[in-house]
């Protein structure tokens, strides 16, 4: 097994290291890595050590304004909805649960069109993440308050809660999108939202993504042993000295913080908080401590690869990135069920 | 040393009441049966007994004369151990990990595996017969391996109280004869063991009390020929009960249809 860990980050790192790289090199204007290190070099290092005529201003802007943002806030993105959804897996114990099954992504959802509508987003980019994020949380503690009886939450009925404020939820914002269809910019940058994409993301957006994902990865750590026994089940995990009705809410609050942060800022991107855990489990394991960090990280390189095909493959146009992660990651489902389905069979 | 007492302890769920008024006082060196037909309470009165049932006014449960529902969930699950009916494992844990869980209880959230708790795991593999299964992924195992493996868990916990819920119900018979000679071992060496089972032949050999229940009551605790007595286990079990001896001279139990 340790071998194995090792094995995979020693591939691992390197791809996401180097769809990094790639991530800020291609666009629109193609930019050589050179130049890139060369940004780099000058941001990071102190001044005067770099020569800051050997960059063209625009190429400036194009690397550390645009490219540089972008590539790290499609990582965060999806680390946020890969780590989401390894908590998901484990507390539903079924691993095709995802992210938003607490009610969390269509919450998110609901608040990002709600700040559409009330004209929030328009006088502030931070108002759309701030919404989806609240959103995300209140859709949580709506999913909860139903699913509780006598302080006691069963999973089931915490599943069946978040499936059917789901719909609900996501009713009322298709509600909201046809009431203002009329206006219909507006409509549009909704609808565009909702399909997930990360163009014209700034160091703004990294900063409403990146410390939650950062701080909902360390909490889902700390509670990875506690993930691991409730995968047990409750009974079970209740027996060896969990705490289960509040490891319970820590855990789904901390994947409703892990999901709100990546929906504030990327919209729904479908797939990937499904995907990444389930295949780096087929790999590592099912031990939450190690499939935690993997899954991040590979989440982190998914995203960052498939916004790279958004971008580019329809050239001069973008392909929504909600779209591209449904195209890969759907094909890839459908193998790993196959797959589960023969081992049944066979074992 | 501890005891571990239902004292009158009822419990419903929802509008069914489930155990009616039950007592019952288990001390050191015990190993006790519970016997009893399908449905009429065992697995509930041993969940009771490892404080999993959510508390309320009618379930009193008590450690060392103090209510079990006052004290921390860590704290009951370093002394009372339980192992469910229910042996499924879901996902690809090996063996060792889920041994390993048995010392949630003992580790700091932050503190990593000491020698003291890789000892613990080692030794109950050893107890249990599965040192050689320790990187097996737990789902691809057979019933019986599956059902040691988490006994082994529950040994790994270092309980004063090891609660077992029909633990020999998928073993083979050596495997099974194997288990009991092992709670036989833990009771002697101090620890209090219960088992709820249907093999009334080994409650014979190997109970140092017997616990019939009845639709929710306990009808008797004591001595097996105090308990297994032929009309009780007719009116309980629906069963005419014959006896015949062993060459050791215990009896065997027949049963056929009334």
């Amino acid at each position: 097994m340790k071998t194995r860990l090792s094995l995979f980050y020693l591939l691992l790192l390197p791809i996401l290291f180097v769809s990094a790289v790639i991530g800020v090199c291609i666009g629109s204007t193609p930019i050589g890595w050179r130049e890139v290190l060369h940004v780099l070099g000058l941001k990071f290092l102190p001044q005067g050590w770099l020569d800051p005529g050997s960059v063209t201003p625009a190429d400036l802007v194009v690397v550390w304004l645009i490219r540089i943002p972008r590539v790290l806030v499609a990582a965060f993105v999806g680390a946020g909805l890969a780590s989401s959804g390894v908590i998901m897996q484990a507390l539903f114990r079924n691993p095709l649960a995802e992210p938003s099954l607490v009610g969390a992504g269509p919450g998110a959802v609901l608040g990002g069109v709600i700040s559409f509508v009330a004209g929030w987003s328009v006088i502030s980019v931070v108002s759309l993440p701030l919404a989806a994020m609240l959103g995300a949380l209140l859709a949580l503690a709506l999913v909860y308050a139903m699913a509780t009886r006598g302080g006691v939450t069963p999973v089931t009925t915490l599943l069946l809660a978040g499936v059917a404020a789901g719909s609900l939820l996501s009713a009322l914002s298709s509600l909201l999108l046809s009431l203002n269809i009329v206006n219909w910019q507006m409509a549009q940058e909704i609808v565009f939202w909702m399909m997930g994409g990360l163009d014209a993301r700034t160091w703004t957006h990294f900063w409403m993504c990146a410390p939650f994902v950062l701080m909902g990865l360390l909490a889902a750590l700390l509670q990875a042993r506690d993930l691991d026994l409730l995968q047990q089940g409750e009974e079970t995990a209740a027996s060896l000295g969990v705490d289960v009705e509040s490891a319970k809410r820590m855990l789904t609050l901390t994947a409703a913080i892990l999901t709100g942060a990546s929906v504030a800022v990327a919209g729904l991107v479908g797939f990937v908080g499904l995907i990444v855990p389930h295949g780096v489990r087929l790999v590592l394991g099912p031990s939450n401590r190690a499939l935690l960090p993997a899954s991040a990280l590979a989440g982190a390189a998914f995203l960052i690869l498939c916004d790279l095909v958004a971008r580019t493959i329809h050239h001069p146009a973008e392909i929504r990135l909600g779209i591209v992660t449904a195209l890969s990651g759907g094909p890839i489902f459908i193998w790993l069920l196959m797959r589960r389905y023969r081992d049944v069979t066979v074992g | 040393m501890s005891v571990l007492e239902l004292r009158e302890a009822s419990v419903s769920r929802g509008p069914r009441q489930i155990l009616h008024q039950a007592s019952l006082a288990l001390g050191p060196g015990e190993l006790v049966a519970l016997v009893g037909p399908n449905g009429s309470g065992k697995s509930t009165l041993l969940r009771a007994l490892a404080g999993l049932w959510p508390a309320s006014p009618h379930t009193s449960v008590l450690l060392d004369g103090h209510p079990l529902h006052a004290v921390p969930r860590r704290d009951i699950a370093r002394r009372i151990a339980f192992v469910s009916q229910d042996s499924t494992i879901d996902f690809a844990f090996s063996v060792e990990e889920i041994v390993s869980m048995g010392r949630y209880a003992h580790r700091g959230r932050f503190a990593r595996e000491s020698g003291r708790d890789r000892e613990a795991v080692k030794l109950a593999m050893a107890r249990c017969d599965i040192a050689h299964l320790a990187s097996r992924s737990a789902n691809t195992l057979s019933g019986g391996e599956r059902q040691r493996v988490l006994i082994a868990r529950s040994l790994a916990v270092e309980p004063e109280f090891i609660l077992l819920d029909e633990p020999t119900a998928n073993l083979d018979v050596a495997h099974s004869l194997e288990i009991l000679d092992l709670c036989r071992d833990l009771a002697a060496s101090g620890h209090v063991v219960v088992l709820a089972t249907h093999d009334l032949n080994a409650v014979v050999r190997y109970a140092s009390k017997v616990v019939l229940i009845h639709e929710g009551r306990i009808v008797s605790t004591g001595s097996r020929d105090e308990v297994l007595k032929p009309q009780a286990l007719e009116q309980v079990f629906h069963v005419r009960a014959g006896s015949v001896s062993d060459s050791d001279g215990q009896p065997i139990y027949i049963f056929h249809r009334l």
